[in-house]
């Protein structure tokens, strides 16, 4: 999308993050190298931290961003949780600026499930599916409980143009979309290929997530 | 001497099979053959059909993921050892066969037999050159 409103209208579209808790836009922006966002450590201090323990993670891992706010009076904010995912990277910019850069937003913890002790984000899991020309980046997160092992069902819409009549091809597809998610989550996963245009649209909040495990009843 | 198949992808789910069943009849479509190739998650419906377009058609409309393959008729016959000397030719020939199935009707002392083999053309040339009979699109969708 940013590269079609620079073509359409001859400029450089750049990222630029905050938060109305915080002072709306204004936290961090992106320089021309469209790198990261460096995050304005003259009034705001970032950490990362893993949402499940609170523990704070190092640069360059993935977990929520934490801001304290230094220079704001009248509503001063310390360690507050945003609930979005990124990392941070301290490496210096190719710009000549120090601040820290910050990665694209690339989640909200609110929709992080905990399976088999691993974060997983549903937009894991949507960026590798992305990345896989046959399929589409529609999908259907399924976790059951199997005796006292969590499982995670990834459902996938085959494009129509790449259905094979030939058993071996779709699972050839099948399994590399199993394998590309379980190098990404790094936990066991189940995909099973579903007809196209069966799954929710995300328009509005979609049901990304049935969540079947008891006591958690709830869908995303 | 090419057939017109139509490959259709089914999730495992109930009523997905009777669903294609019940929207051919009602379109009056005929099925002269088919077969299910299946596995835990989902299954592939092969079917030859006297009016392949109009099958296509009804089953796309109604949402269905569905392709044409091309496949051959082949004419084999109806005795111990008649289809091992079909397959013994496109073994010869280094030909591969993806699938097959049979027709359930029967054409006087022959079988009819659905292949589904790499190099089409080759399959063709060589199991005519051979003296194998191939139906025409025709003849399958009128049987």
């Amino acid at each position: 999308m940013r590269k079609s409103i620079e073509e359409k209208m001859n400029i450089d579209a750049l990222d630029i993050y905050g938060l109305s808790e915080i002072i709306g836009p204004g936290v961090a922006a992106e320089c021309l190298e469209k790198n990261g966002l460096h995050v304005f450590e003259d009034h705001f201090i970032p950490e990362i931290i893993d949402p499940a323990t609170g523990e704070v993670l190092g640069p360059g891992e993935k977990g929520e961003l934490v801001l304290t706010s230094i220079t704001k009076e009248a509503f001063p904010l310390i360690r507050y949780r945003t609930r979005d995912v990124t990392s941070l990277n301290p490496e210096p910019c190719a710009c000549g600026r120090t601040q820290v850069r910050m990665a694209r937003i690339s989640g909200r913890t609110d929709d992080m499930l905990i399976i088999r002790r691993v974060n997983v984000f549903p937009s894991q899991i949507e960026s590798v599916l992305m990345g896989i020309e046959e399929a589409e980046p529609h999908y259907q997160l399924i976790v059951h409980k199997e005796g006292s092992l969590d499982t995670l069902e990834v459902q996938v819409e085959v494009l129509e143009r790449f259905f094979s009549d030939e058993i071996k091809q779709l699972e050839t597809l099948q399994r590399r979309i199993k394998n590309e998610i379980e190098s990404v989550l790094g936990i066991g996963t189940r995909v099973k290929l579903v007809e196209p245009r069966t799954l929710a649209r995300s328009e509005g909040k979609a049901k990304r997530v049935i969540d079947e495990r008891p006591g958690r009843g709830e869908t995303h | 001497m090419r057939v017109k198949q139509l490959s259709i992808f089914l999730e495992n789910r109930a009523g997905r099979l009777d669903e294609v069943a019940e929207l051919l009849g009602a379109g009056g479509i005929n099925i002269r053959a088919l077969s299910l190739a299946d596995t835990s998650d989902f299954g592939i419906l092969r079917l030859i059909v006297n009016h392949p377009e109009e099958a296509f058609r009804i089953l796309h409309e109604a949402g269905f993921t569905l392709r044409f393959t091309e496949v051959i008729a082949v004419e084999v016959p109806d005795q111990p050892g008649g289809l091992a000397s079909v397959l013994k030719i496109l073994r010869d020939s280094q030909l591969n066969v993806e699938y097959l199935y049979a027709f359930v009707e029967k054409r006087a002392a022959s079988a009819i037999v659905i292949f589904r083999v790499e190099e089409l053309d080759r399959a063709v040339g060589i199991l005519q050159q051979k003296g194998v009979r191939l139906l025409s699109s025709e003849e399958v969708c009128g049987l």
